[in-house]
């Protein structure tokens, strides 16, 4: 099973399209869910937890796993544990981040409640100034 | 098509560059245009905070630069990350005279930068931030579906 190395250096844009399309799949969804709510646990005690096959969810493990949202470690008995990695999220939630800032909505309200007061004093003649 | 680091938009305004400054500037301004309520401690260094009615939502913005009429600045929190998160993005509003009104050209960077000790260990075990983000960004990601 290819594994990540953790310590590679990932381009942003690749961690945010991994963490993307490995969040597209509702089962996947809820894998991460389940590790994130309980902890820690194996691909037996996933199927245990939730209605897909063990086999399933070892090939959606290992999707996961690729795209570092969780790192494989020893557990007992030989088994493989799986444990969730937020930090892939965290780049996606940066890029996100610049898609939801919506600075042409925000301009055009600048714009609009330009349009729509009237001058205020700073733009007004010194005589109409005013204390306040 | 790359996701941008930086965003940068330019507007032209029918006011001069006086009113458009109080206008993102003032907690009046910020508070109308941008937010719902705002508070503006106007100096570098001084925060503003803008709050949204409907969402229990409120931001901090901290002043870089106040450069009247001519140059505003503030970094600001990247939106669905903890509040706790040392990433900010730099927001940064130029306005220049144009005819009778204002060019005002706003450039907000930083989105993609990924401090090293983010990676790896850092969130590991932080369950309830976690949990948080990806309820977010399922959210986010519902919304654009």
């Amino acid at each position: 099973m290819p594994r990540p190395d953790p310590d590679r250096r990932r381009d942003p844009e690749e961690v945010a399209a991994a963490v993307f399309a490995a969040l597209a799949e509702p089962t996947r969804r809820s894998i991460l869910s389940s590790l994130a709510a309980r902890g820690p646990a194996t691909a037996t005690d996933l199927a245990s937890q939730l209605p897909i096959t063990r086999q399933a969810i070892t090939k959606h493990l290992e999707l996961l796993a690729a795209a570092g949202l969780v790192h494989a470690e020893p557990g007992e008995r030989r088994r493989i544990r799986y444990r969730v990695n937020a930090a892939p999220m965290a780049m996606a939630m940066a890029y996100l981040a610049a898609l939801a800032r919506d600075w042409d909505g925000k301009l055009a309200r600048l714009q609009r409640s330009l349009d729509d007061s009237p001058p205020s004093a700073a733009a007004a003649p010194d005589m109409e100034w005013r204390s306040q | 098509m790359p996701i941008p680091d930086r965003i940068e938009r330019t507007i032209e305004l029918a006011q001069p560059p006086e009113r458009v400054w109080e206008a993102l500037t003032s907690a009046a301004g910020l508070g109308g245009w941008f937010g719902d309520r705002a508070t503006v401690d106007l100096r570098p260094g001084g925060m503003a905070y803008v709050e949204w009615d409907g969402k229990d939502s409120k931001v901090t913005l901290t002043i870089i630069v106040v450069e009247p009429p001519t140059r505003f600045a503030w970094t600001w929190g990247i939106q669905g990350l903890p509040a706790t998160d040392p990433r900010r993005t730099y927001v940064e509003f130029t306005l220049t005279p144009s005819g009778g009104g204002t060019r005002l050209t706003v450039v907000e960077s930083g989105f993609a930068q990924v401090p090293d000790e983010l990676i790896g260990t850092a969130y590991d075990g932080n369950v309830a931030g976690w949990r948080k983000e990806l309820a977010e960004l399922a959210d986010y990601l519902h919304a654009a579906a």
